[in-house]
């Protein structure tokens, strides 16, 4: 497999649903298709409940789809798989383990051998930047904190995709664009493809080489917007006119009441 | 020392001196209400001359083993429970209606099953024991995070990991909530089962004292052993949650 492939995501075709107690099923994506190359970051957006979340739970193996396929690389994704890497809304850490516990339990999963596993622990907490936090307990830390600890644990097993599902929506705002700018400067000296769900229109178009918009449930691809704005990008990229007029075109695929201007 | 002992403490000696107050102002006899400093020296000649140890020995034993068997059977009933709302709807109904037969009434008829020895006491003993340890895995287990048995499941955890490393670290606090009462039931289980017919052990000892011997400090003396094994126990289970329980 060639390096151009090994985090490509191909959706051909996806649909998915949910069965609803005394009704029909519920359709949550319907004919998603979306090809996503390595190592770009492409950004999801779209309203409340069009699926953006299920539609990376397919990617992560989670979610089996009812049509259509799904591959990483050159294979269809079956179920979880350790090249992809996943960062729900919430933390989701072991509140009994330390930190580096918590970093590390994707590797003690796998039966990874303690002296290797330290290591690579150490260099994940290292490029999220949670040294020194290693012996503390996730109450112990504030919400940013947790969520790099999260990151840290998305990274460790080096995988070629990561998934990142409104990882920073509980933080404050100033929080957030520092975690959006650091994890571009993750992003450079990795080069992992990205796929992140957001509800914010300025995040989609900070973070991603494309934003991709989703309909309304059930959810289909109905905009899939370049963002030309070159690497490295600072938060003042966001006053720049391209970034304007991406957003208008944004808005006026997520609330096709209004006209683009 | 910290406040809160000194104040266990202070509660203590005004149990005592509330007593001593009774048996002054009641002008009870010894062999109605004997004073605390009788039932004391009672105790320190008891345990002395081997009077209450052998019987106290035989009593921690069957209270042991029938903590273990009936702790370590609710468990296993706990996280089939908690784990399958089958299982649960089904068996639960049998689980209350065998708890709330009263253990007493049911001694006499397990004593004639399982005999005079030790294997009776330890089947009471657990018995008492099953129902607080099971409903506290039950309820430990289902207190699982779901978002954490995803990552698990992310993490393509295998059912025996999942076990290991979510479900029960996440029941442990509710578990040793069902073990702390498990284990005082537990002493009562043991001595009700001496009740029921024994040769030894400290409901043994109770009645003995009160009968033939007509010892009435004796038998105080018995109760303050058998209330001290109790506690003892009790902080021995609180010692592993301290070990076990992190705190959040």
């Amino acid at each position: 497999m060639t390096t151009e492939s090994r985090g490509r995501i191909e959706l051909r075709d996806l649909s998915l649903s949910f069965p609803r107690r005394g009704a029909d099923r519920l359709q949550v994506l319907d004919g998603v298709d979306l090809s996503i190359a390595s190592g770009e970051i492409v950004t999801l957006i779209g309203p409340n409940g069009c699926g953006k979340s299920s539609l990376l739970r397919v990617i992560a193996g989670l979610l089996p789809a009812d049509a259509g396929t799904a591959s990483l690389g050159d294979e269809i994704i079956t179920g979880p798989d350790p090249r992809v890497g996943l960062v729900f809304q919430e933390p989701r850490l072991l509140p009994w383990r330390t930190v580096a516990a918590n970093v590390g339990y994707p590797l003690e999963l796998a039966g990874m051998a303690g002296p290797e596993r330290k290591e690579r622990v150490a260099e994940a907490l290292h490029r999220v930047g949670l040294i020194g936090a290693e012996s503390q307990l996730p109450g112990q830390l504030s919400g940013g904190m947790r969520q790099r600890a999260a990151l840290a644990r998305a990274l460790v097993l080096e995988p070629d995709v990561l998934l990142l599902d409104e990882p920073f929506s509980a933080l404050d705002s100033i929080t957030r664009d520092r975690f959006n700018v650091e994890l571009l400067k993750l992003w450079g000296r990795l080069r992992t493809t990205i796929v992140v769900v957001t509800h914010s229109i300025p995040e989609a178009i900070f973070l991603g080489d494309r934003v991709v918009v989703l309909s309304s449930r059930p959810g289909r691809v109905v905009a899939d917007i370049p963002v030309p704005l070159v690497s490295p990008r600072t938060l003042e990229d966001l006053d720049a006119a391209v970034v304007t007029s991406a957003a208008r075109q944004i808005r006026a695929h997520l609330d096709p009441e209004v006209e683009p201007a | 020392m910290r406040s809160t002992t000194l104040l266990t403490l202070a509660g203590g000696v005004g149990f005592l001196a509330l007593w001593k107050l009774i048996v002054v102002i009641g002008g009870y006899p010894t062999f109605i209400l004997p004073p605390p400093e009788l039932v004391a020296s009672r105790l320190v000649t008891g345990w002395a001359s081997g009077q209450i140890g052998p019987h106290a020995a035989a009593t921690l034993v069957e209270v042991l083993l029938g903590f273990g068997v009936g702790a370590a059977l609710g468990l296993v009933a706990g996280y089939g429970l908690g784990r399958s709302s089958i299982v649960a709807r089904v068996v639960s109904p049998y689980l209350v209606a065998a708890q709330a037969t009263p253990i007493l009434a049911l001694a006499p008829v397990l004593a004639l099953w399982f005999g005079p020895g030790l294997l009776g006491k330890v089947v009471i003993a657990a018995l008492i024991v099953f129902f607080p340890v099971a409903v506290s895995a039950m309820v430990g287990i289902r207190s699982v995070d779901t978002g954490l048995l995803e990552l698990g499941r992310s993490l393509r955890a295998t059912r025996r990991q999942v076990l290991l490393t979510l479900e029960i670290p996440a029941a442990l606090p509710s578990i040793f909530g069902g073990l702390r009462i498990g284990i005082t039931l537990a002493v009562v289980g043991a001595i009700v089962g001496e009740w029921a017919g024994a040769e030894r052990g400290l409901g043994v000892l109770v009645n003995i004292a009160r009968g033939s011997l007509f010892d009435i400090p004796l038998m105080f003396a018995t109760l303050v052993t058998i209330a001290g094994l109790g506690v003892a126990l009790y902080l021995v289970v609180v010692l592993f949650e301290r070990r076990l329980v992190r705190v959040r």
